[in-house]
C-alpha cells in the first residue's frame, strides 16, 4: 500500500464520519432541501470531469469528456439553483415583504 | 511541491470545510439558506482552482479546452434553466434528474481514466482499478435508477410497482454478470469488453430495482440514490487521485445515507422493506 493510498484512506474514512455527524435532528420540511444541498455538493465531480480532460487525446476520450462536462455542470448548476429556490420558501414572512 | 500545488490543496481543504459547514446549517431553516450559499461558494473555489490546474499542467489540447468549455457552457445553462422553469411541485423529480447526471458524470470520470490508462499493460494500479469497478458500477446504478424515479415522479412512468414474473432470478442473473465482469477488469483481462458488460449490466439493474418500488416511496430511493452518487464521486476521486472529490464524495455519502433513514423514519418505513419494494399502488403518491 502507498502512502498516497494511506493518507486517501484516512481522508475518506474521517469524511465519512463527519457526513455521520453533521446532520443531526432535522426537520421534516426540511429533509428535500437537504437532500437537494447535498446533490449539488456532489456535483464536486465537475472538478474530476475537468481533470480528465488533462488526459483526453483520442476522439472517444473527447467524447467522454464532453458528455461528463455536460453532466456535471448540470448537476452543480441546476442543484445549487433549485436548493436555492426551495429555501427561499423558508424565509419569514417580513422577509419576503421586503423582497416583494 | 510546487507553489500551485500548495495554492490547489489549500483551496481545495477550505471548499471541503465550506462543504461540511454550509451541510451543517443546513439543519435549520433560519440558516439553511445561508448554508447553501457557504456551500456554493466552496463550490465556485474548488471549481476555480482546478481551472488553475488545468492551465498549469500545460497538457490540455486545443481540442480539450473546446470540449470542456463547451461542454460545461451546455450542461450550465441547462441546469440553471431547468432549475428556474421548472413548477415548485415538480421539484423532487428534477432533483432526481441532477442526481441522475451527477451520478453517470462519475461513471463516466471512471470510464475514461480505466480507458486511458487500464487494460492490458497500463499504468493503471491494481487499487485504482478496484476503484473504478466500483466507481462505474454505483454511477450507472444511480444514474438509470434516478432517471426512472425521476419519470415517476414526473408521471411518465406507472406510479406502482412494477413487478416483472421471474424478476428474482433476472436480478440474480445481473448480480452474477456484474460479479463476473468486476473480477475480470480487476484480475487485468479483457477490459474494455468487460467495462462495457458491467456498465449495461449495472444500467439494467438500476432501472429494474426502483421499477420495483412504488411511487409514495420514491423521496426515500431518491435521497439512497442521492447517497450511492456520492460514493460514486469518492470513488473517482481515488481514480483520479484527487482529495477534493474524495472528500466531497464521502461527505454526501454518508449525510445522505443518514438523511435517507430519517426519511424512510418519519413515514414509518424501515428502509429494507422499501428496497424490497412491491408495495403501495402509487395513487396515493406525495
Amino acid at each position: 500500500m502507498s502512502p498516497e493510498l494511506l493518507t486517501d484512506l484516512t481522508i475518506f474514512l474521517l469524511s465519512v464520519l463527519v457526513g455521520f455527524e453533521v446532520i443531526s435532528k432535522v426537520p421534516a420540511t426540511l429533509h428535500t432541501p437537504l437532500m437537494s444541498a447535498a446533490n449539488a455538493i456532489h456535483g464536486v465531480i465537475l472538478v474530476g470531469a475537468m481533470v480528465i480532460a488533462v488526459s483526453a487525446e483520442t476522439p472517444l476520450g473527447y467524447a467522454l469528456a464532453l458528455v461528463a462536462a455536460v453532466f456535471a455542470a448540470m448537476n452543480v448548476v441546476g442543484g445549487y439553483a433549485v436548493t436555492d429556490r426551495m429555501l427561499q420558501m423558508f424565509r419569514r414572512p417580513a422577509e419576503r415583504a421586503d423582497a416583494r | 511541491m510546487s507553489a500551485v500545488d500548495v495554492l490547489i490543496r489549500l483551496v481545495y481543504l477550505a471548499a471541503a470545510a465550506c462543504f461540511v459547514i454550509g451541510l451543517h446549517l443546513m439543519n435549520s431553516p433560519g440558516t439553511a439558506r445561508r448554508g447553501n450559499r457557504v456551500s456554493g461558494l466552496g463550490m465556485a473555489a474548488a471549481v476555480a482552482v482546478t481551472l488553475v490546474l488545468l492551465i498549469d499542467s500545460g497538457t490540455v489540447t486545443t481540442t480539450g479546452w473546446i470540449v470542456l468549455g463547451a461542454g460545461i457552457l451546455i450542461g450550465s445553462i441547462a441546469g440553471l434553466y431547468s432549475a428556474r422553469a421548472v413548477p415548485m411541485t415538480a421539484m423532487p423529480q428534477l432533483v432526481s434528474l441532477f442526481n441522475a447526471v451527477g451520478g453517470g458524470a462519475a461513471a463516466l470520470v471512471g470510464m475514461h481514466d480505466f480507458l486511458r490508462f487500464g487494460g492490458a499493460g497500463g499504468t493503471l494500479t491494481m487499487t485504482a482499478t478496484v476503484a473504478v469497478t466500483l466507481d462505474v458500477l454505483i454511477g450507472a446504478v444511480a444514474f438509470s435508477g434516478s432517471l426512472v424515479a425521476s419519470g415517476k415522479l414526473q408521471g411518465w412512468i406507472p406510479g406502482h410497482p412494477m413487478l416483472f414474473p421471474g424478476r428474482a432470478v433476472l436480478n440474480a442473473a445481473l448480480a452474477v454478470v456484474i460479479v463476473a465482469a468486476a473480477g475480470l477488469l480487476i484480475a487485468g483481462r479483457a477490459g474494455g469488453p468487460a467495462l462495457a458488460v458491467l456498465v449495461l449490466a449495472a444500467l439494467v439493474l438500476g432501472v429494474l430495482i426502483v421499477l420495483a418500488i412504488g411511487g409514495a416511496d420514491m423521496p426515500v430511493v431518491v435521497s439512497l440514490l442521492n447517497a450511492c452518487t456520492g460514493v460514486a464521486v469518492a470513488m473517482a476521486g481515488f481514480v483520479i487521485g484527487n482529495t477534493m472529490l474524495i472528500i466531497a464524495g464521502a461527505l454526501v455519502g454518508a449525510s445522505g445515507g443518514i438523511l435517507t433513514k430519517l426519511m424512510a423514519d418519519a413515514m414509518n418505513r424501515s428502509l429494507t422493506a422499501i428496497l424490497i419494494g412491491g408495495f403501495g399502488t402509487g395513487d396515493d403518491a406525495g
